[in-house]
């Protein structure tokens, strides 16, 4: 397998699964948060958050990343501000990756976790409130729960998103090998030279098989989580 | 341990503006669908927040629009039994149940779970699934999760109303039980007039939003004016009784204020107190002693009103002992009998007029 694969390859598979894992780390008590704000709350300027939330599945992703670069480039102030109190740098840098891969599969996230928290009956937590569990308290003991099957179709969506993320990425991070050179970049760059097409074959290969095991082990999660709510 | 309510609430057209005391014992906020009975037990729990006025218990202001309290539902310590039962369907039964122990302040006494699955007949159904109940058990683990919580009151919205008869049955000798062994007052939203006369210990008759009528339960049975809250069929007085004695030819006889009943057996031990409703229209009026009658029971008494309603019929109230009982005759009888108010009169009831899911002990 080493050497089916190059110290390339294996590096843009590693920082693909990194930069998943990251970007759905940050995302989920992020989009856990919005999507029980957008179901649940009211508040004025809740139609300009749904907006904000859903404008990178939108917006050409190239976009999106020529946004990214022009917030939070060294030169940019926000980014600017990061590097010099937190020594944080984004672009160019794996950290950018995760944050591209995390806003794109934001509003993906976000679907999937409000549709679980509207579909969970107010009802029950008002009767959870009735039985002294504060609002805390009833979220973490009724609501999380019962969202959990949608929770993990969430995660899984936002994962795979931030694992194929290409067009933010590429424009914000650029395609720099073992730097910020991810499994879609790899591929984007050996169709760019001659003779290149049996490695991109190799890593289509193994995204393929990424995709597939990510899929099949959300469906069983999700299937054991719901079945633990239906009551039966 | 009491309650008192005095709010105003503007529900769309409706404007609900009621004041009334809940004693211990059970209190029921009795109406028509659409008469606010809802509105009123959900400010009292929490779930609403209504315009203003003021939801007291003896020890703890719940809502004050003037001095701006207003305490969340979790810290009212109120247990609510809702209608369609809310178990939580990611948990077991005995995770429903531990549920309500879960957020009751230490310290707090009441029955534990030993107690109240007992007292519900649950103790079996613990690890079962909510999904895999029926109804009633349903609704009888729902009022074990509200009793843990070890609440000052119990606040049930129709806790039957979604059940068949059958089902019913097995509930009511609970909540009896409840109200006579735990002490726990309860505000009872009900519709149904069987199951208040039975339950209740104060009624709180509620009209578009206004209280019509309010008091111990025999006493609002029996003032003509429920009729027409009741409706003709199904109105007429509720009467406490005693057990006296087990007839062998399966009569049970029962004492009353006024005189004795005889009912068809009733499962009850003689010296049982118990609560028998006599409907308004099973009452047959005599000037006379009857005699050569098929009929048992026979009150003696004065009539104290009578009230004409719009058609052809009239109410006729009559103290025998300490009891009123409501009568409706037509009119046209009410004037051969020259019936009026100071005069001694007889009042003739079938013993199968008194039906057995009428019953109920006190």
């Amino acid at each position: 397998m080493s050497t089916w694969l190059g110290p390339e390859e294996w590096a843009a598979l590693g920082l693909s699964l990194k930069v998943g894992f990251w970007a759905t780390l940050i995302n989920l008590p992020l989009a856990l948060l919005v999507s029980h704000a957008l179901a649940r709350w009211q508040f004025p300027g809740k139609q300009m958050l749904n907006a904000l939330v859903h404008l990178p599945l939108f917006l050409p992703p190239v976009v999106t990343g020529y946004l990214l670069l022009i917030t939070f480039g060294r030169r940019a102030p926000l980014g600017a501000w990061l590097e010099q109190s937190f020594g944080l740098v984004l672009a160019f840098r794996w950290t950018g990756a995760v944050l591209a891969a995390a806003i794109m599969g934001f509003p993906l996230m976000v679907r999937a976790i409000r549709l679980a928290i509207e579909a969970v009956d107010p009802d029950l937590e008002q009767a959870a409130a009735t039985l002294g569990a504060s609002r805390l308290s009833v979220f973490a003991t009724i609501t999380l729960p019962l969202i959990l099957p949608g929770l993990i179709t969430g995660a899984v969506l936002g994962f795979a998103k931030a694992m194929g993320e290409f067009g933010a990425t590429i424009t914000f991070v650029a395609n720099i090998p073992g730097r910020t050179q991810t499994l879609p970049s790899a591929i984007y760059g050996f169709l760019q030279v001659p003779d290149g097409e049996s490695d991109a074959l190799k890593l289509v290969a193994v995204s393929v098989a990424v995709a597939m095991a990510a899929l099949l082990a959300s469906e069983m999660l999700a299937r054991s989580a719901a079945k633990r709510i239906n009551g039966r | 341990m009491s309650l008192s309510v005095d709010i105003s609430h503007k529900l769309g057209d409706l404007t609900v503006q009621v004041a009334f005391q809940a004693p211990s014992g059970i209190t029921a906020l009795f109406g028509k669908s659409g008469s606010g009975k809802t509105t009123v037990i959900n400010a009292v729990a929490g779930l609403l927040t209504p315009d203003a006025g003021r939801i007291a218990t003896q020890s703890e202001v719940l809502f004050d629009s003037k001095a701006g309290i207003n305490l969340p539902a979790h810290r009212r310590r109120l247990g609510y039994v809702f209608q369609d039962s809310r178990l939580f369907p990611h948990l077991s039964v005995l995770g429903n149940l531990n549920y309500g122990k879960r957020f009751a302040p230490s310290g707090s006494s009441g029955p534990d779970l030993e107690e109240v699955t007992a007292l519900l007949g649950i103790s079996s159904l613990l690890h079962r699934r909510p999904g895999t109940l029926s109804g009633g058990e349903k609704q009888r683990v729902a009022i074990g999760r509200a009793l843990l919580s070890q609440p000052q009151m119990l606040l049930m919205d129709e806790p039957l109303a979604a059940l068949d008869s059958a089902r019913k049955d097995e509930i009511l000798p609970f909540l009896e039980q409840l109200r006579d062994s735990t002490g726990l007052p309860i505000l009872y939203v009900s519709h149904s007039v069987a199951e208040v006369a039975r339950l209740a210990t104060t009624v709180v008759v509620l009209e578009q939003g206004q209280v019509a009528q309010a008091g111990p339960t025999e006493q609002v049975f029996s003032d003509p004016a429920m009729v027409r809250h009741l409706g003709l069929r199904e109105a007429g007085s509720v009467l406490p009784a005693v057990v006296k004695t087990h007839h062998s030819d399966g009569l049970t006889e029962l004492t009353v204020s006024g005189g004795r009943l005889l009912l068809p057996q009733i499962n009850l031990q003689p010296s049982a107190k118990t609560r028998v409703r006599i409907l308004a229209q099973d009452v047959i009026l005599s000037r006379d002693a009857p005699k050569g009658l098929s009929a048992l029971n026979i009150l003696s008494g004065t009539v104290t009103e009578i009230r004409a309603g719009g058609g052809p019929g009239v109410v006729v109230q009559m103290r025998c002992g300490s009891d009123l009982l409501l009568a409706r005759i037509t009119l046209r009888s009410a004037n051969a009998l020259q019936l009026a108010p100071g005069l001694r009169c007889h009042a003739i009831l079938k013993s199968v007029s008194v039906a057995r899911h009428d019953v109920g002990h006190t």
